[in-house]
């Protein structure tokens, strides 16, 4: 049976990454740790992205919006009690939720279902919107999410921030939840759900006139993507041990826009392709941030902002050439990489229409 | 309880001051709401660079007057070319490429050009926000009554109305604004009768970017801080009113301007404590607008044909 | 003959345009009714009020549905449509292009999962037996129209006879009681069209069907339909049984000077 075998190999294939991480979490200097979960949170959110613009054709530009409330459910509640009259000095913090302390992966749930409740309240007017339309909505609310955090003070501390929150940088810790999202999704995917999903991306009249209730799968597609984006957002708080408003403007979206863009918007390996490339972009990019000089003679050229302005261009470029990105709609399963380990070459010139 | 308070309280000089400030920034909104839907009208996507625009603008005026010493009034003049210019290309290598390709690609597009946009702002001018050059002309405080305006929160609806007669005119009484409005209303058919769709589209955007231009001069005098981001608020608030006006009508983008420019500046002054959430009432006005009549107070029904 | 769709005095009014009026439909079960007229007539029109799609500006659709209740489906979203029994094909094939040719079919089966989202994700038992037994009767219907080999061609790469016979058999997935066929022989050479006219009528006999359909091919309208209604510019000129209808005088005028189509 194909599945099983399938299932099986995955499995393993997680087992042997999951020993990967392992490996980093000790093995591997700080430096490299950050930018591998980095990539994983990014991974997350980019395939949370994917759910709604690749694989159900709704334009949400909402992500850092859900991030941010996930990041912030991390920040408000894991910071120790004893710490928080030392964060919340201006504004003291709100006696409801003062004394209210949860291990991490508490937070990131409530995290991912606080999100998911605000897309559902999003969701009912916003979704009955045309694609553009719902671009500038989502990107909208997502500012109005911030907003509201930056002037909830006695909840969020306001434009100060979160600080002192307990981190999270275990590359396994990371990692298992990464498999999860990802295991969950394309499950999700490969389900009767998954495709009533796709069948909207493809013609929502004939979606319906199948018994799909337009606004009911949307709205669940943009529920799950935002559950994700918030835990990916709420690790993300954690990893980076402190929380402010300004880390979550809507410019962050377009990272991850870039990501689902380059790895194919309807891929889910693209996903985890686009993070690793993204990711590792931003970092080793860095170099054009820093002036250059080559025989003594400084470039004029490079200095900070060229790596966005690269990055924003790379953008630019995919969806001008590249519109399908690196894997367009297609996955890398494991019978492909079996009929490729089979036949090397062969592999490339096979015809037929099935991707 | 507050707001009658507060509309008791409230001095006529204070509200008339309050009035003024609304209407100013209502026709700011409105001229640069005029670009978004005059795109959307044609083209059926959303410029997302178009806010952009208006930062790039200030850019230019900065670097006009501040660094070249160029007379102002030769300036202005300069910057609205440069920015029409620049809408034109924006149009002609992000949009033109892509106008057969599926809706999604054209969004994604528009969001990298404004992204490329910022960040090129943002690298060739650095993140430290600048000051748009001084007009004492404009900005000396006139004294109306027993208020103090800026002369140039008087100009502003002035040169808005004029703009915006102009463009009537443009629109409804040449042959360029025919061709337009044929073009908006079915484009294959406007090309089968011999408009050329490339030049009109052009046009339509020079024409929404030098609007957008003397906005975006109206505006760095009445708010002179000037950063790669100061597009990104405005630019969403005035697509929001063009929606909230009727997509696609030149007129709803005006209404829907002045709606929310009055509202916004109204509403903190009634109630200062949500002076923190003003930004947010654009939104829940267009939540509302789509909800209750979501072609726009001016707009027209349209059925889907299947 | 038991009644299974209505419509009383359903009237379709665009602005000033009147695409529509005064529809009085009657269709039985197991009957296949044909809707004629020329281009314009505002039959496509007529499906879309029955479907959902458009909300008639006046008049009432009337469904009985498997337990013999009358139901008032008037404005009637598509998916709820689509839920009671009634299932149709588009003038313009609407496939899911980008998919296989069996996940258009598959898909079409969504609507009798009852599982949540959550069971599904978790494939957890019950929604597993849901889909195998979804996946057997799409297997079923494949095979029958010869597309089983093809299953996993993407929707756009078959030939277009292919495509259209797709779009019926993905509407049957849906398990439908009330089949509507909005030109179904549009395209296809003689050939092709006399094997969608026996296909018809064996797809209407082995699944209880009820078939409407709009067409311009009268070969195959006079062969198959049981009764015909004629429409010309929205208004309904004559109907009755196929020989009626063909030597109705004011149905052929209305077909004078109309291009004969291919």
């Amino acid at each position: 049976m194909k599945n099983k075998r399938d299932l099986i190999l995955s499995a393993i294939l997680l087992i042997v990454l999951f020993c990967v991480s392992w490996f980093v979490n000790g093995e591997l200097d700080s430096y490299i740790r950050r930018i591998v979960n980095l990539c994983l949170i990014y991974a997350i959110i980019g395939l949370s992205m994917n759910v709604t613009n690749g694989f159900t054709g709704q334009f949400s530009l909402g992500q850092a919006g859900f991030m941010a409330i996930g990041a912030y459910t991390v920040g408000i509640f894991t910071v120790p009690v004893e710490l928080r009259a030392n964060v919340f000095y201006a504004v003291p913090m709100n006696p409801l939720i003062a004394g209210i302390q949860m291990p991490v992966w508490l937070a990131l749930i409530v995290g991912g279902l606080l999100a998911a409740l605000v897309a559902f309240l999003i969701g009912t007017p916003v979704l009955r919107l045309r694609g553009d339309y719902l671009a500038i909505a989502t990107l909208g609310f997502s500012e109005i999410i911030r907003i509201c955090i930056t002037n909830a003070s006695s909840f969020t501390n306001g434009a100060l921030g979160i600080k002192d929150i307990p981190p999270l940088n275990d590359v396994r810790y990371i990692f298992v939840v990464t498999a999860i999202t990802f295991a969950f999704i394309a499950a999700l995917i490969n389900s009767s759900y998954g495709r009533a999903f796709k069948a909207i991306r493809e013609d929502e009249i004939a979606a319906e006139a199948m018994g799909i209730n337009l606004y009911k799968h949307k709205c669940l597609a943009f529920m799950i993507s935002a559950f994700f984006a918030g835990i990916g957002g709420g690790l993300y708080g954690a990893l980076l041990g402190t929380v402010d408003p300004k880390n979550f403007l809507f410019t962050l979206t377009y990272n991850f826009l870039l990501i689902i863009v380059l790895g194919g918007m309807g891929s889910i390996t693209g996903s985890m392709l686009g993070a690793v490339i993204v990711t590792a972009g931003l970092e080793y990019l860095r170099i054009f941030d820093e002036p250059l000089e080559i025989f003594g003679t400084m470039i004029p050229l490079f200095r900070p902002g060229l790596r966005m302005v690269m990055f924003s261009a790379l953008l630019m470029a995919c969806v001008l050439f590249w519109r399908h990105g690196i894997m367009g709609t297609r996955e890398i399963t494991w019978s492909k990489l079996i009929a490729f380990c089979k036949n090397p070459l062969g592999f490339f010139k096979r015809k037929g229409a099935s991707q | 309880m507050e707001f009658f308070q507060g509309l008791l309280n409230m001095s006529g000089a204070s509200f008339a001051q309050h009035m003024v400030n609304g209407i100013s920034l209502g026709s700011l909104y409105a001229l640069i709401a005029i670009g978004y839907t005059m795109v959307y009208g044609i083209l059926l996507m959303i410029n997302f660079a178009h806010g952009d625009i208006v930062m790039m603008a200030c850019y230019f005026a900065y670097f006009g007057i501040t660094i070249f010493h160029v007379p102002w009034y030769f300036t202005f003049i300069g910057v609205i070319v440069a920015t029409a210019l620049l809408g034109a290309v924006i149009e002609r290598m992000a949009y033109r490429p892509l106008r057969d390709a599926p809706k999604n690609s054209v969004l994604i597009s528009a969001i990298g050009a404004s992204f490329l946009l910022e960040n090129l702002a943002n690298y060739l001018f650095s993140g430290r926000p600048m000051s748009f050059p001084d007009i004492p002309l404009l900005s000396q405080n006139i004294a109306v009554g027993s208020i103090k305006i800026q002369a140039i929160s008087l100009v502003i609806p002035v040169i808005t109305v004029i703009s915006l007669l102009v463009l009537l005119h443009i629109v409804n009484h040449t042959k360029t604004g025919m061709a337009m409005r044929a073009v908006s209303k079915d484009y294959e058919i406007a090309r089968v009768m011999g408009i050329n769709i490339d030049n009109i589209i052009s046009m339509t955007f020079i024409i929404g970017s030098a609007l957008a231009a003397i906005g975006a001069i109206m505006w760095g005098i009445r708010y002179p801080g000037i950063t790669p981001y100061l597009g990104v608020m405005p630019g969403l608030k005035c697509f929001i009113a063009a929606v909230i006006g009727g997509i696609g009508n030149i007129k709803g983008a005006v209404l829907g301007g002045f709606i929310l420019g009055l509202g916004e500046i109204l509403i903190v002054a009634f109630f200062p404590e949500l002076s923190g959430y003003r930004d947010a009432f654009a939104f829940i006005v267009l939540i509302i607008i789509l909800f209750y009549r979501p072609t726009g107070i001016l707009g027209e029904r349209t059925t889907e044909k299947v | 003959m038991s009644s299974i769709l209505k419509t009383n005095a359903v009237t379709m009014q665009f602005g000033g345009v009147t695409a529509v009026n005064n529809l009085e439909l009657e269709i039985n079960e197991h009957e296949i009714v044909a809707l004629i007229g020329p281009n314009g007539a505002g039959k496509t029109t007529a499906f879309n009020m029955i479907t959902g799609v458009y909300t008639p500006t006046k008049g009432t659709v009337v469904y009985t549905d498997k337990n013999g209740k009358e139901c008032d489906i008037t404005g009637m979203k598509l998916s709820e449509i689509a839920k009671i029994g009634i299932a149709r094909t588009f003038q313009n094939i609407r496939l899911f292009k980008d998919l296989t040719v069996y996940e258009n079919v598959i898909i079409a089966k969504h609507l009798h999962i009852k599982s949540d989202f959550m069971s599904a994700a978790l494939h957890l038992p019950w929604y597993n037996a849901e889909q195998s037994k979804a996946e057997i009767e799409v297997e079923a219907l494949l095979r029958k129209v010869d597309l089983w080999d093809m299953r996993e061609e993407k929707a756009s790469s078959l030939p277009y006879g292919k495509q259209r016979r797709l779009e019926i058999v993905r509407a049957l997935a849906t398990e439908p009681r009330l089949l509507l066929l909005d030109e179904p022989a549009a395209g296809m050479n003689p050939k092709e069209t006399e094997e969608l006219t026996s296909f018809i009528k064996e797809i209407r006999d082995e699944y209880n069907l009820t078939i409407f359909m709009i067409e311009h091919h009268m070969g195959l309208v006079m062969e198959i339909s049981d009764r015909i209604y004629v429409l010309d510019f929205g208004e309904t000129i004559a109907k009755g049984i196929p020989s009626e209808i063909q030597n109705n005088q004011r149905v052929i005028e209305a077909y004078l000077g109309v291009d004969e189509d291919a």
